[in-house]
């Protein structure tokens, strides 16, 4: 029974960047821009978080662990935005190729990320890590119920990111299914020359889904610094969750809530091995970790086959958009 | 009685580029009217309304709704001043329901009401009597009822002026029936509705006036009640124009070349885009396919080029072997075997680079693109190629600096002489022509016509699907009229009228004419 | 009132693509780009403390100074030039083939196989020989499968492709951690090859750079003087028009994406054979998706290609030298070949659209200004 809510509480501790990724790149998939900068993004939001938070501590007097999570997420957000406002302006106003902008955008973020660790690694002498207060902050589950026996623990127990990206979720799939905007998004999206005749001013959609999904994939990134690598900045460790979150896109036919249930299940596969005692070595678990990718390319090739209209790339994807002249 | 009016138009004229597509249009839109705007294709009837609509601004002229002037300038614009416009190719999201699509980039609250929206729609369906479930996705949608989103999208937003742009060229006589009742339902409430069609039958069973656009001018007004199909087609062609194009003609024995038997093929939408299609091509002719646009000439091309999935009959071509009977049935080959059977077609898609020439490659390159093939060994030899272009841009004075040159920088005339000279080229046993002088000049059409005839006199079966009914007259020996993707009739230039074509595109039968 | 003439007030500006770019010009921009790069490099460079030019110039020297740094260098770009290439016919034929890193390492580990377990049965020539055309047939192997999916159900190629390279890279960690694991030691990594598994080199440096240098030049010919290059040119503008001309498009797709894997596939026994002499997790490294941008910005000619491979494999080689010079991570090369990727391809709009301005006589006349 233990192990069994442990597994659980593993598998959402796990999933949780997962989920930040998948969640923001729907939103910038639903604009119609296929942005696989998500990895370079997440670096990009993992290094601004922790150096905001490394930042506050190192000029306040008596830094607040609170503050400085805070600070992180405005950080990690607003980077990883301006990466995706980068992709954009180049995609949308300069028609650049989507593919290859966001692949450059990777590669971009990825030395962004590495670089900049490694200078405020070498300004804090050796590595860059946040205080006790801090890490705290990142750890620590909703005070008075984690403690209630079972539930407590299995609801109630985790850091506030996971509450925060759960949030995001429900949000984006309240966005996409009850708003005015966000059905106004999803025909940017599927048909922009329909938007744009209904009035729909096409080009200001895609920027802001596409810098707000960017800035959410970024404290996905922030995650994985401040808690899978409980705030040390690790060279290289976004380490492909950025293509997985690109996978997941798809493995959640680009819906913030099955995003919601197939971060948890990646999340749940990648630490499964280690509950399950199915006595895997080193080399089968690995090739257990690729499981994902083929669940994806199944998903991929099932929708293509049976041409699903309802679960399928938003129509416009990878196509960039420009009014004929008159 | 006259009722108000809601729109006139004054002195209206537009160009684009040398082409004048209107000059000095004035017409007068009445609430609780039909209006028809009847005339062949090209007169401007679309771009006239598309002034209204916000998507043209015009050149010069004054635009009065209620009695005021005003400026459209977009779209929105002109909802709000109550115009809507229903287009020709309807722009829905095809995942989205009838309802989410109709609220579509409206103003309104943070949320989508959804109850209080269906419940709005099904409201103006009643009103109306339109049959539309606003809970169901357009892509499980028929085109008609697409067409009815379309329609309630434009009155949910409060238009009181309705343009619908040829609304029955996709429905069926049923659906059209439904939806002439709809639109006097909607005059009976008082609003104005505007027509576009060049159908005449339905003309006179849906409008209460008809102005009829010639040449982008308009040429007449008249009451439905007090005129008739005869009147009306004389109006709409005009007198016949002498043209001096020559019908030359040939001294050997006319052979058959292509049979087509029953021809049947399922349109995108689902219809039968040609229906029991049958003639015979013959040696040493030129045969003209007139009909209004959508008729299936562009499904008739690609059949007989291998490009368009049959669905019943066959397309007979005559065998180089034995006696050089027709009875080798080119349906099911795959589109290199009919090009080697001698079949070629040049086909001038309404943006001319679609499909036939490649846009970002040369002349030369375009040459080969039906026999890059040819020769032995890896490589393409662009020695014959270049050799052709350099012979086509001489013969056809096609300008350009060189024949390196893109096509896609060529001028229209000129797109169109090379790639109706490749195909001349390649010395076809039978050649099909679309549209080839699709926006040229007059000279530039003169000489495709020189060269379709050079083509006859060799004995080529020639078959020239046109849009000038006064060319396809003067040039061609036989004229088969297609209608709705069936064949209407096939007729002797000489001996018909212009009016007799007109009536017979517009979906009379000829039998029913002459019996 | 002013009942006539209202004229269509033009938007202050309004974009139009244009075709006409002598290509002269088209190349100054785009050499305006990396150098506008290169400022925006070197003020992050300046944030940091230190003089960009001292910096730049170190990186220079760094990579090209001495002929072991040169040898380093060439190292690094003969990979990426033949990658580049690999994907070259795939996007002629707008094939997003993102794939060229598995299919990388699809060719590394059938081209391993052989060095590992073949090297004492086979003799030295045959042995590598064998290695090229395992590495060739693995990598169109893994760059058909996509392909055949896409001719035949439409199933989209750029996420196919993308996921497949993970695959396969995990396929890689499998055979590291178990069956390939080098005995007797506790770290999971693959034994080094032989000897006889090695390429040899030419001038300091493994075969693999004549090869591609070759390969350049085959690739330049068969886009341009062969039927097949031909082909894919016509399917990659119009699939009506290459239907409208009889070729059988499906095959197009499918032959392509076989060259394109092959080439991907030689490359990572390249790598293997004549640069690591061993097979990781990280052999292929990114060299399959920076190879996407130096094929597009090189407008997928060949030629062009080698001096973009060049340059990025400079920047990456300096990127070392100024980490011990300069102490700034080597990292630096990912930013700096980021932002240089970034502006060429913002350029690339100055290059395809034309700015058009309103003209002050086009605008609307002011009332009763006639006499002006």
């Amino acid at each position: 029974m233990t192990t069994v809510i442990n597994f659980l509480c593993a598998a959402v501790l796990a999933g949780t960047p997962f989920l930040f990724g998948t969640v923001g790149e729907i939103i910038t998939e639903r604009s119609g821009n296929l942005n696989l900068g998500v990895e370079g993004m997440m670096f990009m939001g993992g290094v601004a978080g922790i150096a905001g938070a490394y930042f506050y501590e190192q000029s306040a007097a008596n830094p607040i662990g609170w503050v400085a999570a805070i600070i992180a997420v405005v950080c990690s957000f607003v980077c990883a935005a301006l990466g995706a406002l980068v992709y954009s302006f180049l995609t949308v106003t300069l028609r650049a190729n989507q593919n290859v902008t966001g692949l450059s955008l990777t590669i971009f973020g990825t030395g962004f990320g590495n670089f900049f660790g490694e200078v405020l690694g070498n300004k804090a002498g050796g590595y860059v890590v946040v205080t006790g207060q801090t890490k705290e902050a990142f750890s620590v589950g909703i005070p008075g119920l984690s403690n209630i026996p079972v539930v407590g623990k299995l609801l109630f127990s985790y850091n506030f990111l996971v509450y925060l990206g759960i949030l995001i979720a429900v949000l984006a799939a309240i966005y996409f299914s009850r708003t005015r905007s966000g059905l106004n998004l999803r025909a940017v999206g599927e048909s922009p020359a329909t938007a744009d005749a209904a009035g729909i001013n096409v080009t200001k959609m895609k920027y802001l889904a596409t810098c707000i999904g960017g800035g959410i994939c970024g404290i996905g990134g922030m995650y994985i610094v401040m808690v899978t690598c409980s705030g040390v900045w690790v060279h290289n460790c976004v380490n492909g969750y950025g293509w997985i979150a690109v996978a997941l896109v798809i493995f959640a036919t680009w819906s913030p809530r099955r995003a919601l249930l197939g971060s948890f299940v990646f999340g749940g596969l990648s630490v499964l091995r280690y509950y399950l005692h199915l006595g895997l070595n080193m080399a089968q678990s690995q090739m257990y970790d690729v499981l994902p990718y083929i669940v994806t390319v199944i998903v991929l090739i099932v929708t293509g086959i049976r041409q699903s209209r309802e679960h399928a790339q938003p129509a416009s994807c990878g196509i960039n958009y420009f009014r004929e002249e008159r | 009685m006259e009722h108000e009016i809601a729109i006139s138009l004054e002195g209206i004229c537009k160009s684009f580029g040398s082409v004048k597509a209107n000059h000095d249009v004035s017409l007068e839109i009445r609430r609780g009217e039909v209006l028809a705007l009847l005339g062949e294709n090209g007169s401007g009837k679309t771009t006239l309304m598309n002034m209204l609509s916000g998507i043209y601004y015009p050149d010069e002229g004054t635009i009065k709704v209620n009695g005021e002037e005003v400026n459209i300038r977009s779209p929105k614009e002109a909802f709000e001043l109550g115009i809507g416009m229903i287009h020709q190719h309807y722009k829905l999201v095809e995942v989205l329901t009838a309802a989410e699509n109709i609220t579509l980039g409206l103003k309104g609250g943070l949320t989508v009401k959804r109850r209080e929206l269906v419940s709005d729609i099904r409201a103006l369906t009643e009103k109306y009597g339109f049959e539309l479930d606003p809970t169901k996705k357009i892509y499980d949608m028929s085109v008609s009822e697409k067409q009815t989103v379309e329609i309630i999208k434009v009155l949910y937003r409060g238009a009181d002026i309705l343009i619908l742009d040829e609304p029955t060229a996709v429905l069926t006589p049923q659906e059209t029936e439904k939806l002439f009742a709809i639109l006097h339902n909607m005059r009976d409430d008082g609003k104005a509705i505007v027509i576009i069609t060049h159908k005449l039958n339905e003309v006179m069973s849906v409008s209460d006036r008809v102005a009829i656009l010639r040449k982008g001018e308009a040429v007449a007004t008249v009451r439905t009640s007090e005129t008739d199909a005869q009147t009306l087609t004389d109006l709409m062609v005009g007198r016949k124009v002498s043209l001096e194009i020559e019908r030359p003609d040939v001294d050997f024995e006319q052979k058959d070349f292509l049979k087509v038997v029953d021809l049947t093929c399922i349109g995108a939408e689902g219809h039968k885009a040609l229906d029991s299609v049958s003639f015979t091509l013959r040696s040493g002719e030129i045969m003209g396919v007139a009909g209004i646009a959508g008729s299936g000439q562009r499904e008739l091309c690609e059949a007989i080029a291998g490009l368009y999935p049959v669905k019943g009959g066959a397309i007979l071509c005559r065998s180089d072997t034995s006696s050089g009977e027709v009875r080798e049935n080119i349906v099911g080959m795959s589109p290199t075997e009919i090009i080697k059977k001698g079949v070629a077609m040049a086909f001038v898609p309404e943006d001319r680079l679609g499909m036939g020439l490649v846009a970002s490659m040369d002349m030369v390159d375009n040459m080969m693109l039906k026999s890059y093939k040819r020769g032995k060994g890896p490589f393409v030899d662009r020695k014959a190629p270049r050799a052709m272009a350099e012979r086509i841009k001489d013969e056809l004075e096609v300008v350009t600096p060189r024949v390196t040159m893109p096509v896609r920088r060529l001028s229209g005339g000129n797109v169109q002489k090379v790639l109706v000279g490749r195909e001349i080229a390649s010395s076809p046993k039978v050649l099909v022509v679309a549209y080839p002088v699709r926006g040229l000049d007059i000279n530039s059409s003169y000489t495709i016509y020189d060269l379709l005839n050079q083509q006859k006199k060799k004995g080529v079966a020639v078959m020239f699907i046109g849009e000038d009914l006064d060319v396809l007259m003067a040039l061609c020996d036989r004229i088969m009229v297609l209608c709705g993707g069936r064949v209407a009739g096939i007729v002797d230039p000489r001996e018909v009228t212009k009016d007799e074509i007109g009536l017979m595109m517009a979906g009379e039968r000829r039998e029913e004419e002459v019996g | 009132m002013d009942k006539a003439y209202k004229r269509h007030e033009e938007p202050l500006m309004r974009i139009t693509a244009r075709t006409d770019m002598p290509a002269g010009r088209a190349w100054i921009i785009r050499v305006l780009a990396i150098v506008f790069a290169l400022i925006v490099g070197g003020l992050v460079i300046l944030s940091l403390g230190h003089n960009p030019f001292s910096v730049y110039a170190d990186m220079l020297r760094g990579s090209l100074a001495t002929r072991t740094a040169r040898i380093e260098t060439v190292k690094i770009a003969v990979p990426l030039l033949g990658t580049a290439l690999a994907i070259t016919p795939a996007f002629k034929m707008k094939f997003w083939n993102i794939g060229a890193e598995g299919q990388i390492m699809a060719g590394a580990i059938a081209a391993s196989y052989f060095a590992l377990y073949w090297y004492k049965v086979l003799p030295g020539p045959l042995l590598i020989l064998v290695m090229l055309v395992a590495g060739a047939v693995a990598g169109g192997i893994w760059g058909v499968i996509p392909a055949i999916f896409k001719a035949k159900w439409g199933v989209n190629e750029t996420l196919f492709t993308l996921m497949f390279n993970y695959i396969i890279i995990g396929f890689e960690k499998y055979l590291q951690n178990g069956p390939w694991i080098e005995k007797g030691t506790t770290y999971p990594k693959i034994a080094t090859f032989d000897q006889a598994a090695r390429l040899p080199k030419v001038l300091g440096v493994h075969v693999g750079w004549i090869a591609v240098l070759v390969l350049t030049v085959v690739m330049f010919f068969y886009l341009k003087y062969t039927k097949q290059g031909y082909e894919i040119s016509v399917v990659g503008e119009s699939v009506r028009t290459a239907q409208y001309a009889g070729m059988n498009v499906k095959k197009v797709i499918i032959r392509t994406m076989i060259i394109s894997g092959v080439i991907s596939g030689i490359v990572g026994f390249l790598i293997v054979s004549g640069a690591n002499y061993t097979l990781n997790e990280s052999t292929s490294g990114g060299i399959g998706f920076t190879a996407i941008s130096v094929a597009w910005l090189a407008r997928l000619n060949p030629f062009v290609m080698i001096f973009i491979s060049a340059f990025l494999a400079i920047l990456s080689k300096g990127s070392n030298t100024i980490q011990t010079d300069f102490k700034i991570p080597a990292s630096a090369a990912g930013v700096l070949t980021g932002i240089i990727l970034l502006c060429m391809l913002g350029g690339e709009f100055f290059v395809n659209y034309r700015l058009i301005f309103r003209h002050k006589k086009h605008a609307e006349l002011p009332k009763g200004g006639e006499e002006a």
